[in-house]
């Protein structure tokens, strides 16, 4: 348990571990808006023009060919051909040839023409979907100076089926190396457009491969043959798959292991990590995401591909933009952290379990890789006003905002946002009106606007041949997808958030206590957002230091307190995380009320969804989001963590889940300020 | 009585004595030697030294031909001549007198270094600037009894303060002198050194060994806070064979003699040791048994663990010998391995007897180029694995070829430079190897001509398959040359504000890319961290192979103009070379030494923050702990540098208790040591 002398005690280090940034100060770089010359010039001379770009000083040339050859005949491989043949009794050949097979399934056949055709038709297709797509060009600059001296691993954030797309095209445009891209198998589904992606660079790693050591060592290997010889910017995301809720997920550690390999173990000098944020004004699976969450099946008219691509073109999905982090040394991550001598005492070419320390310094890195995703997202006004109109109708006011009364408020939480720090893109030579009233118009399938009020689009189709389930579940979709944009402004008041709950459910204003409170949220939700482990004093002490500044709370050595005007952004931020709140508090109650001998994982979803809608319909709870499979997900996920909920081994089910009622209880009684966090802590952390 | 004070006092000694004093009778007797050393009665002098000490390198006083405050002889140095071309003054090298027409450029694209921006070095030392001794009065009296001769001269001193560390010359430069030994003293014999310690221990006065003063491992600096009277032991003047014994190939010399004597003596009666380390000019036999040290010739004769049979060491609870000169004993742990690498914290070597071999028939160098650093290394591995190494092959990647390039001398005819045209062109446009990319190995090979003839041609069938091109004798030779006079090299830069030091390590074969790669990157990445603000020097060879990995050597120096405090800047930066090495699977030293560590940390126990937690280093705290101990009960030795420039990081396991139990005898001479194997315990 962490108690507060641990946090005094680390205060002063926390002071220099955490510098606070004013974004006031912040040089944020200019961005370049790629579409501006296609729009101006020829996307056939575009896409033959000549292109020669910069190469990694190390490069040793070879074609993908040459590659596959290099993995199959290397020491890595070998050594588990013959283990593998070994331990199943297959002959060596045969799995060699197994081997073989394995990688002519991954691996990616880069070709430029493929790169030239997609360069003529993503010329046209954003052209009509986009208004602009922005760069940092600073960014790219440093990108293009750091692929030369070091292996690169390009990290973009994953909020759409197009990033990887964009980010080849991107690096096209900018005469850039272009990257291999790790993707899921699922695209080899469709056949041709997966043999297009293999010639655009991508290579296919089949979702789950647990136990097959064999695959993994193709895999591994051939990831990094290919950093090692600096064929081509390796890109993957971190984050693993698309996140349907635009929050970032907990990162995937497998590949960012791999790509730190060739480094910790002295193949290369140095590996750089950029992380990418790429963000969209309008995301294209917007609804499907929501319908995803909600388990809802696909609405009709998609099940005609074509009319759907046709509707998808001729619409406007506003802007993208996309900030290329500055590079991160993996060498500057590792120095002090990793004791790379470890590695000298077996050969390297064995495949060894990452130890203790190694594992978790990339856990670490990682986190700090998706929080330098999360700090470059660019937002845009409309997340803002996303955020404001779900408070609103969580608030009951179903009747809408008057539009004055919004402008007032998104202008107000502008300026917190900015305090705060955050990378939002509001243009200041246009009035607020004006900026408001665009972005509604851009989102109008979810807003509507009449008689001077702003609506969330509930009501949808006729309203009598639905059931009142359906009807929950159809505006449920409209709510889902506000959060989603909701989210992304998330990791900006995320920490504030927490001290603003922490403080509204605390029994006192003692440091002391507002802190074991900030530290039970914490620790409730690290599976529902990105909190770097073992960072929960850095935490606190930006989340005081950032409430301090706006004037919402005065901090001193043994208290916290809410300032007078301090009322409105402790509200404004106890209501983002309240919908959470609730929600888990609804799981909680769903396993301690609800639940059976029989639940187990694969059932847990749709008993506590019908559970939820069943509160929903009654008006015990307000918040229609509670309903999406992520949140109940991730509260199970930390219930398992915490110990309130255990998986049964070796059941007649698998999966099985053995709830300890006594402790979800008090879970959930904390979680509603109605039991102290020290008790609760005391029980069960 | 004179085969007693050897030590051995078997049957076979005395036969061995007997064939050797009929030797010994064509051979010139000892002449009167020079000064009052022989006043004092010396008890090896009695057993008719073999070969006379007459034309030794090295006097008593060291600054009769010595540079005070640089490498070598005060006679040879580099300097740009009028015309602003370097040369080489002196007469006693094959580049003595010639002029180097590249150097001046290649200093200046290297190092961004011109002429016009010359340091200038404290001309002499200032006898004024030596801190008085501090001498302890009692320990002089018995001294003086004994006419073993002692001199407590500033200057004496001065000299025997330092190795040949970087910062140890960059201060003498800045004419910076700190604690210095209170007193030298110069034993002639084994006994000597036996009476020397045994007052020492008497009087609490700290000993520290000096042998060739080539030390890097900072073996010879004097802990400033010691407050005891510092004594240096010089073994210069022990420096005799005292006998050959060619039945079994060995001889039997005092540890104080300096490679060159050492090798020239021998050859006189038609051996060598073969053991060549590159400071041999100057770096004792001594140094070498204490520092582990290794031979450019290893490949034929073996580094210095292979060639030692007997070790003779004084210690403050004895002197410890091996009683026989068996080639080898299961009778373990051999105690020659805790005195090799002991780096002096143990005792004072005085006597060696080691393995000779017939001077070898024929010699041939030779040289091959290869496109690049990669195929270089895959050649010596393939060469390591047929185990077909020369006598010498070492790799020279780019930067280092570039160097011995700029080392080349003027060409007197035209004939050569015409002929040294055509080469380049061959190579660089016939065959399409990049100028900036291809590499060097240099060879030499020894033995029967016939046999040397046919390595040769095995060992360029070899190159050839990894694309490698023989390219000449010349080229070889002048790497070889470049090892000589570098030390040298680094003097000319420091008149012009260029600092460097090497260092070195061994790695197995599959690091030996990995490592040259990231070391060379590690050190260009700190300097530039470090605000250096020219690229520095960051060059490397392999230059030993063995059957498990090879050696590599570095070099490393920079332009530290516009730095505030460039010694410190570089030992960052070699501190971070060091870590990425241990990072990279290599070790601490494969010949150097490491005593830089335990003189840094002399009284504290914290080496692991030197080295962060990345050197298993329970050896060298045993040591540490020793010598600690034995200056603690006995106040004996501090620490022995019979240094030259030849050192290991290997060191002793827990074996030292067993030794300070040796019994030490009633009478003057000490007992010899009982064969592990019989002993009581």
């Amino acid at each position: 348990m962490l108690n507060f002398s641990v946090f005094v005690g680390q205060r002063m280090a926390s002071k220099v571990v955490y510098s606070p940034r004013d974004p006031m100060l912040k040089k944020r770089d200019d961005f370049e808006d790629v579409l501006e010359e296609r729009r101006r010039s020829s996307d056939l001379r575009y896409a033959l023009r000549c292109y020669t770009p910069v190469l990694y000083k190390g490069l040793t040339p070879c074609k993908a060919s040459e590659l596959k050859t290099m993995v199959l005949g290397s020491d890595q491989l070998h050594y588990v051909v013959n283990q593998v043949s070994r331990e199943s009794g297959v002959s060596v050949d045969e799995v060699q040839a197994e081997a073989s097979v394995i990688l002519e399934e991954m691996a990616q056949r880069l070709q430029l023409s493929t790169i030239r055709f997609f360069a003529f038709t993503l010329s046209k297709v954003f052209k009509a979907m986009f208004r602009s797509i922005c760069v940092n060009e600073e960014g790219l600059q440093r990108l293009q100076q750091v692929i030369q001296e070091h292996p690169v691993v390009l990290l973009p954030s994953h909020r759409s089926y197009m990033d990887f797309l964009l980010m080849s095209y991107i690096l096209y445009t900018y005469d850039l190396p272009l990257p291999v891209i790790a993707a899921g198998m699922d695209f080899m589904g469709m056949k041709v457009v997966g043999e297009m992606l293999r010639m655009s660079g991508a290579f296919f790693i089949r979702r789950s491969f647990g136990g097959d050591k064999l695959y993994w060592a193709v895999f591994s290997e051939y990831v990094k043959t290919m950093l090692r010889n600096g064929f081509a910017p390796l890109e993957f995301f971190l984050e693993g798959t698309r996140s349907r809720t635009a929050k970032s997920l907990t990162p995937k550690l497998g590949l960012l292991n791999i790509a730190m390999d060739p480094f910790l173990k002295g193949e290369v000098f140095d590996v750089s990590l950029v992380p990418v944020s790429i963000s969209y004004e309008r995301v294209l699976e917007e609804t499907l995401y929501a319908r995803e969450l909600l388990g809802v099946p696909k609405p009709k008219e998609s099940t005609s591909g074509l009319f759907k691509a046709r509707r998808v073109l001729s619409e406007d999905y506003g802007s993208i933009h996309v900030y290329f982090g500055p590079p991160v040394s993996v060498r500057s991550l590792a120095e002090g952290r990793v004791n790379r001598s470890q590695f000298s005492l077996v050969p390297r070419h064995i495949p060894m379990r990452p130890s203790e320390d190694v594992h978790g310094f990339v856990n670490d890195a990682a986190y700090r890789l998706v929080r330098a995703q999360e700090d470059n997202m660019v937002l845009k006004p409309w997340v803002l006003l996303a955020s404001l109109l779900l408070q609103n109708q969580a608030a009951g006011k179903n009747q809408g905002v008057p539009l004055g009364e919004l402008i007032q408020q998104a202008v107000w939480l502008r300026d917190l946002c900015r305090q705060f720090g955050a990378f939002l893109h509001w243009p200041d030579h246009v009035p607020p009106s004006e900026v408001v009233s665009s972005s509604l118009s851009l989102h109008s399938g979810l807003v509507r606007v009449s008689e001077d009020r702003v609506f969330l689009a509930l009501e949808q189709g006729p309203p009598c041949s639905l059931t009142a389930e359906e009807e929950l579940l159809s505006q449920a979709v409209v709510v889902l997808s506000c959060a989603s944009y909701r989210n992304q402004v998330l990791h900006v008041f995320l920490r504030p958030a927490l001290l603003a709950s922490a403080i509204h459910t605390a029994s006192s204003s003692q440091k002391q206590d507002v802190y074991n409170n900030f530290l039970f949220l914490r620790n409730m939700f690290s599976n529902e957002f990105i909190l770097c482990p073992g960072a929960a004093v850095q935490d606190f002490e930006e989340a005081c230091y950032l409430l301090t500044k706006s004037g919402a709370l005065h901090v001193n050595q043994h208290e916290v307190l809410a300032t007078e005007r301090g009322h409105r952004t402790l509200a404004f931020l106890t209501g983002v995380l309240d919908p959470f709140l609730q929600g888990y508090q609804l799981v909680c109650r769903f396993l301690c009320e609800d639940a059976t001998e029989a639940l187990t994982e694969r059932r847990f979803v749709p008993a506590v969804r019908e559970f939820i809608i069943k509160h929903l319909l009654k008006g015990r709870l307000r918040y229609p989001e509670v309903l999406s499979s992520d949140l109940q997900r991730n509260a199970l996920a930390a219930l398992l963590r915490l110990g309130a909920v255990q998986k049964v081994q070796g059941g007649e089910e698998p999966g099985a889940l053995k709830v300890n009622r006594v402790m979800v209880n008090s879970l959930e009684d904390t979680l509603g300020g109605r039991l102290s966090t020290q008790k609760a802590l005391r029980a069960h952390l | 009585m004179a085969s007693s004070s050897c030590g051995g006092g078997s049957d076979r000694q005395m036969a061995a004595q007997h064939r050797l004093s009929i030797i010994a009778g064509h051979l010139q007797r000892p002449s009167g030697s020079n000064t009052a050393i022989l006043a004092a009665e010396c008890k090896a002098q009695a057993s008719k030294p073999f070969v006379s000490s007459e034309r030794r390198t090295v006097p008593r006083r060291r600054q009769e031909i010595m540079k005070w405050n640089g490498w070598g002889y005060s006679d040879s140095k580099f300097v740009y001549n009028k015309k602003g071309q370097a040369e080489f003054t002196g007469r006693r090298y094959k580049l003595s007198g010639m002029i180097i027409p590249g150097l001046k450029d290649w200093m200046e694209n290297t190092f961004g270094a011109t002429l016009q921006h010359k340091t200038t070095a404290t001309p002499a030392l200032n006898s004024s600037a030596v801190p008085p001794p501090t001498l302890n009065e009692a320990f002089m009296e018995e001294l003086k009894s004994t006419g073993i001769p002692f001199s407590a001269d500033a200057e004496d001193r001065v000299f025997r303060a330092h190795g040949h560390c970087l910062h140890e010359i960059f201060a003498l430069r800045e004419g910076k002198i700190g604690r210095v030994p209170d007193m030298v003293v110069w034993p002639n014999c084994h006994n000597d050194v036996v009476k020397i310690v045994e007052l020492a221990c008497k009087h609490n006065v700290c000993l520290i060994p000096y042998g060739g003063g080539t030390s890097v491992s900072s073996a010879l600096e004097c802990p400033p806070e010691e407050s005891r009277s510092i004594v240096s032991l010089d073994t210069s003047q022990m420096n005799r064979i005292l006998w050959i014994d060619e039945k079994n190939l060995t001889a039997h010399v005092e540890a104080g003699i300096i490679g060159q004597d050492l090798e020239n003596l021998l050859n006189e009666s038609g051996y060598c040791t073969g053991h060549e380390p590159d400071s041999m000019e100057f770096s004792s036999l001594g140094g070498w048994v204490a520092t582990r040290a290794s031979g450019m010739k290893k490949n034929i004769y073996g580094n210095i663990e292979d060639l030692v049979i007997h070790i003779k060491m004084v210690t403050p609870q004895g002197v410890i010998e091996k009683s026989c000169q068996g080639p080898r004993m299961s009778t373990g742990p051999d105690i020659h391995h805790f005195i090799m690498g002991s780096e002096g914290t143990l005792g004072v070597i005085t006597e060696v007897t080691m393995k000779i071999r017939p001077v070898p028939e024929y010699q041939k160098y030779g040289s091959v180029v290869f496109p690049n650093f990669e195929q270089g290394v895959a050649c010596l591995r393939e060469v390591a694995r047929q185990r077909c190494a020369p006598a010498s092959i070492r790799l020279m990647d780019n930067e280092q070829f570039k160097f011995g390039h700029a080392l080349k001398p003027q060409v007197s005819s035209i004939f050569t430079s015409f002929l040294d045209g055509l080469k380049k062109f061959y190579i660089t446009k016939f065959k399409g190897f990049d100028p900036n990319r291809l590499c060097v190995a240099t060879l030499l090979f020894e033995g029967d001509r016939e046999k040397v003839l046919q390595h040769e041609k095995q060992v360029y069938d070899i190159a050839a398959k990894f694309g490698g091109l023989a390219a000449g004798e010349d080229n070889g030779q002048r790497g070889y040359m470049l090892t000589f006079v570098i030390a040298y090299l680094r003097d000319l830069g420091m008149d012009y504000y260029v600092i460097g030091e090497s260092f070195e390590t061994s790695v197995p074969w599959d690091r030996v890319l990995d490592i040259c790669r990231n070391v060379k990157a590690r050190i260009v990445y700190e300097c530039k961290d470090k605000g250096v603000q020219f690229p520095p020097l960051s060059t490397c060879r392999v230059t030993q192979t063995y059957d498990a990995g090879a050696c590599v050597y570095f070099y490393f120096a920079f332009n530290y103009r516009g730095l505030g405090d460039p010694v410190h800047v570089y030992e960052q930066v070699e501190h971070a070379a060091r870590e990425e090495i241990l990072a990279n699977g290599g070790s601490l030293s494969h010949h150097h030494g490491a005593l830089r560590l335990s003189a840094l940390l002399s009284g504290t126990d914290a080496v692991a923050n030197v080295w962060p937690g990345s050197w298993r280093l329970s050896g060298h705290r045993t040591a540490l702990r020793t010598s600690k101990h034995t200056r603690g009960s006995n106040g004996g030795l501090h620490s022995c540098a019979q240094g030259d420039g030849a050192k290991s990081s290997a060191a002793p396991e827990e074996k030292n208790q067993r030794v300070a139990a040796y019994p030490k005898s009633e009478d003057g001479p000490l007992q010899p040591a009982p064969p592990l194997g019989t002993h009581r315990a």
